[in-house]
């Protein structure tokens, strides 16, 4: 069997006091493909931010392991530099600093971590247009302020032209496919499929199925009340597409 | 006056020396008031007790030599060897309201520079002025006036520096006259030991359809107070004043501005941003007026001030005064971290901590560096203000 990436056992997490998961079981091994579906507000984002590492997300239960280490015990730019990437559903807006000198430095400190020298300017330009022809960027996103006045889908391209310069070991897309066109869908599920490799597995946390049409997952979870209610193979993402939530929250019950 | 040791010594040095009838009258213009106090509306916000205190000398001589460096074409002149009428009228157009360091400054000065940029002028060569501050604790009174002829261009940067570890003072006096169609680019680089002390006195008067671009980077001294005022008396004319200030320590950062839309059809862009950190103290005071019948103004004024630890203070007021119908002003401020969203973002991608600080209060301030007027002076200022930011991860 291939390396067990990501061992999330027994999660259970608060915001602001509420607790939203609530006894998270999900294995992830290197080469597979999950996807976590669900319902509004049954805890998809509070999962993807408690893998990344962002504040007032309060474990109060449980363990996550990334190849083995203690993931919660890492800082967020450690889990980065360690390979996990979360491609967020919210993009922040950062007047003032310019993409590519986000990127580069984000890359040479990724890198730094994998015991690569630093890219200097000349060679990282070389890269990064190679990666923003791939999914059919514009070059001058890469001079304007990071995401700053970028529409819906033009954030999320970003999102994922950042995934595949650093090539994470662990990607978690969070909505990843909201608000995109099908043409949009499309370039960035590609983008995606690029980086999958026997090395690396995806997290495709989902409200639709459609990304899932261009992602085909190993595995589908059904994220409800904050708990894996149901898993099966991609015939249940296209059941649930058909008959809805319902029949699994009556179920759970 | 009050009496204070600063006063007792600015007295000495004032009789030290022979003076001219202008300097007697404004000696006791600035002896009827004396030090201003925080009883004083205009300086609510800044207290002078570390001033007051210091027992300054007369500057040795040459002490502060201002070198012009600049196109030749222009006029250069040292205001001693010109008329006294010549030198009485240097510092007419700074108004009695920016007294009484105004008013100081014009009692002490010993003689200062004329700048005179003919519209023949044609090279942009900037105009460097180096303003060096001595150590000890001295009590400096430059003053230059600056005067860009209808349809001329020029570019000058005044800068201050001084001896590390100096009480000096600095009592700086800039008059800025742009006539009929003139474009002036100043800016005013602060960048003295964060012992010394700063006031500066600057005044501007813009004719019609002229254009000037004034920018105050207090980096350094322990207390700095830029008062800026600038008229807009004719037509057409356009401001853009804009400030960039960095304290920490126990540093006092003030910018007092005062905008006069003395003419229809006049625009004024506001801009300032300060970074605070330490137990530092920030002041912006913008004022803008609109006189009676001054139609189609259009002003807009900003204040941001981040603050990087929970000691630092900003005090920010705008003072809105119109007196025309057909106007349009607005004024916003906004005093806070850093965005904890955004520095999760970039720690996200990898940076540290400290990097992904570093990188936001850059941007915060690169909005008012990146409108200096000379790529190299851009660059200097970028990297000088980096080298400054805390290498700490949290306030």
């Amino acid at each position: 069997m291939s390396e067990l990436l990501l061992e999330i056992r027994d999660l259970h997490a608060r915001v602001d006091g509420k607790p939203i998961l609530r006894g998270v079981n999900l294995e992830l091994r290197a080469g597979e493909v999950h996807a976590v579906m669900g319902p509004n507000g049954s805890g998809k984002s509070t999962l993807a931010n408690v893998l990344a590492g962002r504040e007032g997300y309060e474990v109060t239960r449980g363990s996550v392991h990334y190849r083995g280490a203690d993931l919660l015990a890492m800082a967020p730019e450690a889990r980065a530099r360690a390979g996990v990437f979360l491609a967020f559903q919210y993009p922040v807006e950062i007047p003032g600093v310019t993409n590519s000198y986000f990127m580069k430095a984000s890359l040479n400190a990724v890198r730094a971590e994998r015991g690569l020298p630093p890219l200097d300017a000349i060679d990282f330009l070389a890269l990064v247009k190679q990666k923003m022809k791939e999914l059919e960027m514009d070059e001058k996103f890469l001079s304007r302020s990071v995401n700053e006045g970028f529409s819906g889908g033009e954030k999320k391209r970003n999102e994922i032209l950042q995934l595949s310069l650093l090539e994470p070991v662990l990607a978690v897309l969070d909505e990843t496919d909201s608000g995109l066109d099908i043409d949009a869908l499309r370039v960035v599920a590609d983008g995606v499929n690029r980086l999958r490799s026997p090395e690396r597995a995806v997290l495709a946390i989902t409200h639709y199925q459609r990304l899932l049409e261009y992602l085909v997952p190993d595995r589908t979870h059904v994220l409800i009340g904050g708990r894996i209610a149901k898993s099966g193979d991609r015939g249940l993402a296209l059941e649930l597409e058909k008959r809805g939530y319902a029949w699994i929250e009556a179920e759970a019950r | 006056m009050r009496g204070v040791a600063a006063e007792r010594a600015f007295e000495r040095i004032f009789r030290g020396a022979p003076r001219e009838r202008a300097a007697e009258e404004a000696w006791r213009a600035f002896a009827e008031r004396g030090l201003p106090t925080t009883r004083d509306e205009d300086w609510r916000f800044t207290p002078l007790a570390a001033l007051e205190s210091v027992e300054f000398a007369a500057p040795e001589a040459g002490e502060i030599p201002a070198q012009a460096l600049a196109a030749a074409c222009a006029r250069v002149g040292d205001a001693r060897r010109t008329t006294a009428t010549t030198r009485a009228s240097l510092g007419s157009a700074i108004d009695p309201k920016l007294a009484p360091f105004a008013a100081l400054n014009a009692a002490l000065a010993d003689g200062g520079e004329l700048i005179d940029v003919s519209a023949a002028c044609s090279r942009q060569l900037p105009f460097h002025l180096i303003r060096w501050l001595g150590g000890g604790a001295q009590l400096a009174s430059p003053r230059v006036r600056i005067t860009v002829r209808a349809g001329a261009r020029a570019t000058v940067i005044e800068h201050f520096l001084g001896a590390s570890d100096a009480h000096s003072l600095a009592n700086s006096a800039t008059e800025l006259v742009l006539e009929r169609g003139a474009q002036l680019d100043y800016v005013q680089l602060q960048e003295l030991p964060e012992t010394a002390f700063h006031v500066s006195s600057l005044a501007a008067r813009q004719e019609a359809d002229s254009r000037l671009r004034a920018t105050s980077l207090a980096l350094g001294a322990r207390l700095s107070r830029v008062q800026v005022l600038a008229t807009l008396s004719g037509e057409g004319a356009e401001l853009e004043l804009a400030g960039l200030y960095l304290g920490r320590g126990s540093q006092h950062q003030d910018h007092h501005t005062t905008i006069d839309h003395a003419s229809p059809r006049t625009t004024s862009r506001e801009l300032f941003k300060g970074i605070l950190d330490g137990r530092a103290h920030g002041v912006f005071h913008g004022r803008v007026q609109v006189r009676p019948g001054a139609q189609k103004i259009d002003a807009a004024q900003t204040n941001r001030a981040l603050l990087l630890s929970d000691g630092a203070v900003v005090d920010s007021k705008p003072q809105l005064e119109i007196y025309a119908d057909d106007v349009k002003c607005s004024h916003g401020a906004s005093i806070g971290q850093l965005d904890p969203d955004q520095l999760f973002y970039l720690r996200s991608r990898g940076l540290d901590p400290v990097a992904a600080r570093a990188l936001l209060s850059f941007a915060f301030a690169s909005e008012v560096l990146e409108r200096l007027p000379l790529p190299a002076l851009r660059e200097a200022l970028e990297e000088r203000l980096l080298a400054w930011l805390p290498r700490k991860s949290a306030p």
